[in-house]
């Protein structure tokens, strides 16, 4: 007897093996100068489903360069495991060769050199032609957006999300969930979401008053696929009302939600689901616990912390695929669903180079039409740069050290914090630097930047919140972005400790001074919760800042002291 | 300096709700109160459910659930407030179901405690840590 457990095991061997062979053709296809848009696409239809992923476009359109992290610490049972492996202990996992198109794709490392050789990745109208061809294979492939779509560029902000609610009903989704979303605020979110053509999904958005299931969004949905009823069932950033401003959603409640996620699996089995999909933005460990907690979810699409995986990962009989951001991956998987069970996948992670996939032209067509009214502010340049600006990394990038620089040079400050988000696509030394650019990197709804005096107890105290909200041992009280990025003060932190004791040897790097407890600095910083946060837009004072510069060199940064790694 | 008193007020109230944590002092209250609640008697681990959030959307309005089929009260805690009591939900002989839901106030991080009483003089108790934080950032 064969368990089913054995076999997505042996598909997960083929699916290795697969990527193995394909990620070796490429690397040699490359050298030849040969890497084609086929080779990319290539894949054997297998079983009677097709999923289709792509999560957290965070609004890029365009083709961007995205440089993934060199730091990305995991702790307690997930300390030394994907994803929290990087640069050539990433490729070394997955037998990545060096140099080539996946190294550049999916892990750090010598990044300015194949980026020029590589070029750009993602663009909405390249992703398009990837899932057109995906349909040509399989008519009735269901293609599932992870969320974090109507956020994170300048004409995303202008036109509130019209923009990629425009784009991606060109793309014909079969569903959605949700998180940046909700910070175009509940009135627009409802306003939108009654409008669109595909299910809007999230079986933990609640009302928050009544603390009942939102009406507005549904928590699953049935497709009939291959003669196979699929259910899929969304599952929205649980934390939206603490990582982002509660008051632009008062009306609703998030929060993980197993139990609640466990009747939907249960109920949907009941209805006769013979596949459970759980299309979600919990983060990448929030859904491997989910999975070992919650039984009948046969394949969740992962979304929230920006991971890419060139595998899925599998966790009791569930298995986990991971997607990227920016719009440079779309993720294949093929299922064979027989007597109500997934007897086996097939899966390819495929990386939207931009020049080798040819753009479809009616995606296009409409891309442009977006970005015709507000061209001559995107494309204004602004500076240029030197150095590589980037944003991934627990700790810092170099994007946030910029933007902390500019903080405190602007505003007068002795410290600058930076919110330490996952998104933003990065450049490249010699890049000109275009309002494009830095809207890129800080757009939003609540980019107010403040000024304030804070003790040195209370930067602490601010520090060690936002650590357990990464490092706590538990993934359910995770939050999944980065560590808040810090300007003129250094700090150690050592990952290993509870709440309280991680963050120490805190030094005001103007004076070289250890931060007093009960004295008062200057604190400029962005993006804060709180209602009525005043002061000018962060885009403004970055711009400022770079206009000064003329043009943009950045030192490695090395004011965090990183202990238990 | 040109913060306003908004932005002041703002801190202000994040500076008061983390200067109370951690909250451990008050754990042996809660010890007192539970074992004046079953008379010193062995608590099992199963035949309670407690529902909490991980993270609180917001302390001041928390909302929980505890049911325990068979229970004739359940004694909910919230072992870090100053006052941890929270309440005694009782249950009469032809009452549908044992279970209840409120919304509570935390002080801070903290664990919540559920302890029932079984219509047959046993003891159940749930626990889960409920996480009150100051937030921001995200992917």
């Amino acid at each position: 007897m064969i368990s089913r457990r054995d076999f997505l095991q042996v598909s997960m061997a083929a699916t290795a093996m697969m990527g193995a062979s394909g990620y070796g053709t490429w690397a040699r296809a490359a050298a030849q100068q040969t890497l084609t848009q086929d080779q990319l696409l290539q894949f054997d239809t297998f079983g009677n489903v097709s999923l289709i992923h792509i999560t957290d476009i965070h609004a890029q359109l365009k083709p961007i360069y995205f440089r993934e992290p060199s730091v990305n610490i995991g702790v307690g049972g997930n300390k030394g495991v994907v994803p929290h492996l990087t640069g050539a202990d990433f490729r070394k996992a997955y037998g990545i060769e060096d140099g080539s198109p996946s190294h550049y794709a999916l892990s750090a490392g010598d990044f300015e050199a194949l980026a020029k050789g590589y070029g750009k990745v993602g663009g909405l109208d390249r992703v398009s032609t990837v899932v057109n061809a995906i349909r040509a294979d399989r008519p009735d492939a269901i293609l599932l957006d992870g969320g974090d779509t109507w956020h994170g560029s300048y004409t995303c902000l202008k036109t509130e999300g019209q923009d990629m609610v425009n784009s991606m009903n060109v793309l014909k989704p079969d569903a959605m969930t949700f998180h940046w979303e909700f910070t175009l605020g509940s009135e627009r979110v409802n306003e939108i979401v009654e409008g669109l053509p595909f299910a809007a999904l999230g079986q933990n958005i609640f009302d928050s008053e009544w603390d009942e299931p939102a009406e507005l969004f549904k928590p699953y949905k049935f497709f009939e696929r291959g003669g196979v009823k699929v259910a899929v069932i969304g599952q929205a950033f649980p934390y939206m009302p603490i990582a982002n401003p509660r008051w632009m959603f008062p009306e609703y409640s998030f929060g993980i939600r197993d139990e609640n996620m466990q009747a939907m699996v249960d109920e949907v089995r009941s209805m006769g689901a013979e596949c459970v999909v759980c299309l979600s933005h919990n983060g990448f460990d929030v859904d491997k616990q989910m999975a070992t907690k919650v039984t009948g979810i046969d394949v969740i699409l992962s979304g929230h912390t920006h991971d890419a995986l060139p595998e899925p990962v599998l966790v009791g009989e569930t298995i986990i695929v991971a997607s990227g951001s920016n719009g440079k991956f779309v993720s294949r998987v093929d299922l064979d669903i027989r007597d109500g069970r997934m007897m086996g996948f097939r899966h390819k992670l495929i990386p939207i180079f931009s020049d080798v996939i040819t753009p479809d032209p009616v995606m296009t067509k409409v891309i442009d039409e977006q970005r015709a009214p507000y061209q001559d502010q995107l494309s204004e340049v602004i500076g240029q740069t030197e150095s590589t600006l980037y944003r991934r990394g627990n700790f810092n990038g170099s994007w946030d050290d910029l933007i902390c620089n500019a903080l405190i040079d602007e505003r007068d400050a002795d410290i600058a914090m930076s919110p330490g988000v996952r998104w933003g696509p990065s450049l490249l030394p010699g890049d000109d630097i275009t309002r494009e650019d830095i809207f890129n990197v800080t757009s939003m709804s609540y980019g107010e930047a403040y000024r304030s005096e804070m003790t040195g107890e209370f930067i602490k105290v601010i520090l060690e919140d936002v650590a357990d909200n990464i490092f706590n041992p538990d993934p359910y009280y995770q939050q999944g972005g980065d560590m808040v990025r810090i300007g003129g003060m250094a700090y150690r932190c050592d990952v290993t400790k509870p709440q309280g004791e991680r963050i120490s040897e805190m030094t005001l790097l103007k004076t070289g001074e250890a931060i007093d407890a009960s004295k008062n600095y200057v604190v400029a910083g962005w993006a804060s919760v709180n209602e009525g946060t005043e002061g000018p837009q962060i885009w403004d004072v970055v711009e400022d800042h770079i206009r000064k510069l003329g043009t943009v060199t950045l030192e490695p940064n090395n004011s965090v002291t990183v202990v238990g790694a | 300096m040109e913060f306003t008193r908004r932005e002041t007020l703002a801190m202000g109230a994040g500076a008061a709700l983390m200067t109370v944590l951690p909250l451990r002092a008050s754990a042996s209250a809660s010890d007192d109160l539970i074992a004046a609640f079953t008379g010193g008697a062995e608590i099992a681990d199963t035949g309670i459910e407690l529902t909490a959030p991980e993270i609180a959307e917001n302390g001041n309005t928390v909302p929980i659930a505890v049911s325990a089929p068979g229970a004739a009260s359940i004694m909910v805690l919230a072992t870090g407030n100053p006052t941890p009591p929270v309440g005694t939900f009782n249950f009469g002989p032809l009452a549908a179901s044992q279970s209840a839901s409120t919304r509570i106030r935390l002080a801070g991080t903290q664990d919540v405690v559920a302890v029932a009483k079984m219509a047959d003089g046993t003891f159940a108790r749930a626990s889960k840590t409920v996480k009150v934080t100051i937030g921001g950032c995200g992917g």
